[in-house]
């Protein structure tokens, strides 16, 4: 049987902190599969460790212990370049902001192609044509290649790095806010972008994300995060539909939504409750 | 084109671009313009006023003042030169290796170069002079190494900012090599930052060397030198001949404020740039 592309097993992870701060717990033993083919969502607060998660994932931090796999291997933050490059075979990461996720002084071309040499032996000729490929499955144009980041918009830049992730034809994609920085119909787009994309290539995602309208969009099931732990978990469905924890129902009293009023009362009652647990 | 550079400068930098052009040329030139040789000159023709055949007049050793700011600006230029070029170049590679290796490489990079800030700058080329002899090149190479641990800094801060940057990280999660990772990302972001340096350290360099020509410990006479022609020209300043040390002084101070203005120009755009 083949194990599940994601499997986080008791991580836990201290950074130093400020002199006033204190060591901060941005991990506390969290446990975590994410199956095949499907759509992972961590959501939680600024500051719940989310970001975390996802960065040990890809191997950009480590661990103070636990451990993590991808695809039945373990990942390390302190790996060589060879491990890196295997590794990147399997999982791919898009990053919050598109602005600063491509080199703004070269032609986008440059980022995709990159990743191609390394993971191919494609000529250069094959490689071009990979490019205009994956440009076409990220809904840009072939003429699109040849422009400096800052010649697309926001949206266009955020399908190059999609783009780019793709590359490398990985199994796993971990996308730490990647619609955060886009306007509400941009995002729209590209989740459906993503949604295709998972659904032709059997894709399996982990969908970072403090916006619970995009949750609802994106993912199969949810876990929240506080404070390093996991709250609750869930199919999408039954977390947003009828949360248990009362931080969940504080995340969802506290996202505005169209009619919505705060309730001040019922907020600080909750933010209460879930302070004490 | 020229637009372009008048947006980016302004009245005053354009002012300054053209002070500098003209010292560069003056530099080029100087053995085609100098009426005179500035090494050589005669008893009889001491202290002469500003005339048709001397333009500055002449010095204490009657040689022509105009022909010797001209060739000054040679030795005036190249030091400065040197200074830049070495400070760019090994400021850039420490910098990038200790922000690339990290961790203790970093450390250690970086109390070395606090070790050297310790250092007077002048102090420090002078111990360089005493032990190597005095010269142009001893000079300059002894305030590159002074210079350094300010270029590394700067370049070391901005280099560790960008370094966390999604568009480094990501081709390092690819396992892409850290030397092409600085050389075809990191080095063109930070491109614009060395640039600026260097035309502000050129404005030092060429301050501080002057000091050490004046101080004898630079260029030797009796070559051309700006700052060495202010020493000398001290003995007629009090004999009642300031021209040869006021014109010097002015031909330093011009390049120097106009390079320091131009620097400022660009920095200031540099650090704009990264917003638009």
């Amino acid at each position: 049987m083949m194990s599940s592309p994601i499997v986080v097993k008791h991580l836990t992870k201290t950074f130093r902190g400020t002199r006033s701060s204190g060591p901060v717990l941005a991990l506390d033993a969290v446990n975590l599969i994410v199956e095949k083919g499907t759509c992972m969502a961590v959501v939680g607060e600024s500051g719940s460790g989310k970001t975390t998660l996802g960065r040990i994932i890809v191997g950009l931090e480590s661990a103070d212990s636990g451990t993590v796999a991808v695809g039945g291997r373990l990942v390390s933050g302190r790996a060589t370049r060879r491990e890196r490059q295997r590794r990147s075979s399997q999982i791919q990461m898009v990053f919050q902001d598109p602005q600063s996720s491509l080199n703004r002084r070269l032609p986008v071309r440059v980022a995709i192609d990159e990743v191609l040499r390394i993971h191919s032996t494609l000529g250069a000729g094959p490689r071009a044509e990979r490019c205009t490929e994956l440009f076409e499955q990220v809904g840009l144009e072939a003429r699109h290649l040849d422009a400096l980041p800052s010649e697309l918009s926001g949206g266009q830049r955020q399908r190059v790095a999609i783009a780019r992730a793709l590359a490398a034809s990985p199994s796993v994609i971990v996308l730490d806010e990647s619609v955060a920085a886009l306007d509400v119909t941009v995002q729209a787009q590209i989740l459906d972008l993503l949604t295709r994309l998972r659904q032709e290539q059997g894709l399996t995602y982990l969908f970072i994300t403090h916006d619970l309208t995009v949750v609802q969009q994106i993912a199969d099931n949810v876990v929240v995060m506080r404070k390093g732990a996991i709250v609750e978990r869930g199919p999408t469905a039954d977390v947003l539909g009828a949360p248990q924890h009362p931080y969940t129902q504080l995340l969802l009293e506290c996202a505005p939504r169209p009619g919505w009023k705060p309730q001040r009362g019922v907020i600080r009652a909750l933010r209460d409750e879930s302070e004490k647990l | 084109m020229m637009a372009r550079i008048f947006d980016r400068m302004g009245v005053l930098g354009c002012i300054a671009i053209g002070f500098i052009g003209i010292v560069l040329l003056a530099a080029l030139f100087a053995p085609w313009i100098a009426p005179f040789d500035p090494t050589v000159g005669s008893v009889t023709q001491r202290y002469l006023g500003s005339s048709a055949v001397h333009l500055l007049g002449t010095d204490q050793a009657g040689r022509d003042i105009f022909s010797r700011l001209l060739w000054g600006a040679r030795s005036s230029l190249t030091g400065p030169i040197i200074v830049v070029v070495v400070t760019a170049i090994f400021g850039t590679g420490i910098a990038l290796i200790a922000v690339w290796w990290g961790g203790l490489v970093d450390a250690g990079l970086s109390r070395v170069l606090d070790l050297l800030f310790a250092f007077p700058n002048l102090l420090l080329a002078m111990l360089a002079i005493a032990v190597f002899g005095p010269s142009l090149t001893t000079a300059a190479l002894a305030l590159a190494i002074a210079y350094i641990p300010y270029t590394a800094r700067v370049i070391r801060s901005q280099a560790m900012r960008e370094r966390n940057l999604p568009y480094i990280r990501s081709p390092q999660l690819q396992g892409i090599s850290g030397t092409v990772i600085t050389m075809r990302h990191l080095m063109p972001n930070i491109a614009p930052l060395i640039i600026t340096g260097a035309t502000i350290n050129f404005g030092f360099a060429m301050i501080e060397l002057a000091a050490l020509s004046f101080l004898g410990l630079g260029v030797q006479p009796p070559e051309a030198d700006w700052g060495l022609m202010i020493s000398n020209g001290q003995q007629s300043l009090l004999n009642g001949y300031p021209a040869e040390s006021i014109l010097a002084g002015l031909c330093i101070v011009i390049t120097v404020a106009s390079l320091g203005y131009v620097g400022e120009r660009l920095g200031g755009r540099a650090a704009a740039g990264r917003k638009a």
